[in-house]
């Protein structure tokens, strides 16, 4: 027998009182001075009281509910530090895929924490404006569970130690560090758009999701569940995103073309940013979940086209160049990949050539590319490296003026030609990888001509000196310890030491 | 595939009695396994009901409790008392 459910205050009145109830119309300063910044983007809201949490998640609830999440998710962060669960994962090769994803999404999840703070103070309508003020909360609580797993993995394997130095200087993390400034300066509505919608709603499945299930079957208890504890917080950041987005299509028409043109860039920007974790789902994980070529079929094909289905009735369209990005897919990783095998003497993390195994499961996953365009390179380099020549490209990249990322990519249609494009801009040029990144440039030109580029800044004296060394330096990153193939790093030298104590304990 | 709505939870002991009761009151609804977690997929619509998620549980189980093993979601929201309702063109 299941006792009857009990009767208590309607959530849709909770929510109500709890929120809208709090709120007021202030009368000794004008609104438009109490809230500033709501209104210089152009998007017109003729009535806040419109906007609805979904989920109807109140202060209360909110804290009884992150309370029990944080409980369980450090019972599990401790009880992994006391049993030495980095003993557990499946290769320590694993631990590169973690050093990449915590050097570059750590210090975004602050950054996330201090703009919804921000938004959670100057949105005009209340019910957005509390949804910012947890999303504020649960991103700083991102952030310190993530910098646990840090501290824990950094007293076993190099390069975490310095991940909030390395976030402003390294050249591969100004991709993410560019992508969060990028939105931070932007107004309110275009934040949203940017970070709740084209990040959270539309592409965050694709770093979470497959990302953290691959963590699950590496055997890395720290980072499942720092991960889908997170997640579980995504879910609410999901329904902001999609609710702003409903909102500013439904307040008036007039907003249609500044959100379309936002959604455009954002959807671009993430693209380009995902990147990196194709590459490290395609080519880091040593047990593999799903490709990203499958990733992006499930959750950007068909939920985004569900997604996208559903909002065209407000006018919007699927983001410009989908397509082209659902083609890169087949690339991407490849092509990223090789970037860090041929720059693995700058990298905060280790590289290595991917085996004939793992090369048979790159084919079958990518059949029209793998074996055409990329497995006689990665072939060739293997080659190079038992003759003891291991390639290492000493230029240093052009880098593309808005991704931020060395121009290795191929035509949309032409894998074997490299993209390229450049506009003009007060007297200079400026290059991009795609038209992607330069229609992004070109609406905003003001803004990313000014883009802190790490190539541009090396070449200019600013980043420690002129050799190698000099910027490691600056990096704070150790030479031969952090960077370099895995193979006869101090990494490798410890889990095999580990692994033989294993081999001989057991017999 | 247009029109799909997808839930996506934790595969662990709290989320169990909650995936069980999807795929009972939803009979179209899809469940794919994967470590960790489980991706259940419906077309247009799915609901998880709280009377579903208690009977199984053998206490009152409030929706909001959804928030502690949801990973992921593809649809709109609609959430109140008894239950919660991902759908496409609310």
């Amino acid at each position: 027998m299941t006792p009857p459910r009990k009767k208590k205050l309607n959530l849709k009145k909770r929510y109500e009182l709890m929120t809208r109830g709090l709120d007021w119309e202030t009368s000794y300063q004008k609104m438009d001075d109490v809230f500033p910044y709501d209104t210089f983007e152009g998007i017109k809201i003729t009535d806040w009281s419109k906007w609805e949490d979904p989920f109807r998640l109140t202060m209360d609830a909110y804290w009884k509910y992150q309370g029990e999440k944080e409980r369980k998710l450090y019972a599990v962060l401790d009880s992994f530090a006391q049993n030495n669960g980095q003993l557990g994962i499946s290769d320590a090769r694993y631990v590169n895929a973690i050093k990449l994803f915590l050097t570059g999404v750590t210090p975004l999840e602050y950054q996330a924490h201090r703009h919804f703070a921000h938004l959670g103070r100057h949105i005009r309508g209340v019910g957005p404006r509390v949804a910012a003020q947890m999303q504020s909360l649960d991103e700083l609580r991102h952030a310190q569970t993530q910098i646990h797993t840090i501290s824990h993995y950094n007293k076993y394997f190099d390069g975490f130690a310095e991940f909030p130095h390395m976030h402003d200087r390294v050249w591969y993390l100004s991709v993410p560090k560019s992508f969060f400034d990028d939105a931070c300066s932007a107004g309110p509505f275009e934040f949203f758009t940017a970070i709740s919608f084209a990040f959270e709603y539309v592409l965050t499945n694709l770093l979470f999701v497959p990302f953290m299930s691959g963590a699950a079957y590496n055997g890395d208890l720290a980072t499942v569940t720092f991960g889908f504890s997170a997640q579980s917080d995504e879910a609410r950041h999901m329904t902001l995103g999609i609710e702003v987005i409903k909102f500013m299509l439904e307040q008036h028409p007039d907003n249609l073309p500044i959100v379309q043109q936002w959604v455009d860039k954002w959807f671009w920007r993430g693209h380009k940013m995902l990147g990196l974790v194709a590459m490290m789902m395609d080519y880091m994980l040593p047990k593999r979940i799903m490709s990203w070529k499958e990733a992006w079929e499930i959750y950007f094909t068909e939920a985004g086209g569900a997604l996208f289905e559903d909002l065209s009735r407000y006018g919007l369209r699927v983001p410009k160049y989908a397509d082209i990005a659902t083609d890169e897919a087949e690339h991407i990783s490849h092509q990223n990949w090789s970037i860090f095998y041929q720059y693995t003497q700058a990298a905060g993390f280790h590289t290595w050539l991917p085996s004939d195994e793992e090369m048979a499961w790159l084919s079958e996953k990518y059949p029209n590319t793998f074996d055409k365009y990329y497995r006689p390179r990665f072939e060739m380099w293997r080659e190079m490296e038992a003759r003891g020549e291991r390639f290492y490209n000493n230029a240093l990249p052009q880098l593309c003026q808005t991704c931020q990322i060395p121009m290795g990519y191929t035509e949309p249609g032409d894998p074997t030609r490299i993209g390229f494009r450049s506009t003009e801009y007060a007297g200079e040029r400026y290059h991009f990888c795609s038209d992607g990144c330069k229609d992004i440039f070109e609406n905003e030109p003001e803004k990313f001509s000014q883009a802190w580029l790490p190539v541009h800044q090396i070449f200019q004296g600013n980043c420690g000196g002129a050799e190698l060394s000099d910027v490691l330096e600056w990096y704070h990153m150790k030479n031969g310890t952090d960077n370099m193939d895995y193979t006869g790093s101090p990494d490798q030298k410890q889990w095999d030491a580990w692994q033989s104590v294993r081999k001989r304990v057991a017999g | 595939m247009a029109g799909i709505v997808s839930i996506t939870l934790q595969n662990n002991d709290e989320a169990r009695p909650v995936i069980e009761s999807i795929l009972h009151d939803n009979p179209s609804a899809n469940a794919n396994y994967m470590p960790g977690a489980v991706k259940i997929d419906c077309p247009e619509r799915l609901v998880v009901k709280a009377e579903s998620v208690s009977a199984r549980i053998g206490r009152d189980w409030d929706p909001q409790e959804i928030h502690l093993t949801i990973v992921s979601m593809g649809g709109s929201l609609d959430e109140d008392d008894e239950e919660l309702v991902l759908s496409w063109g609310a």
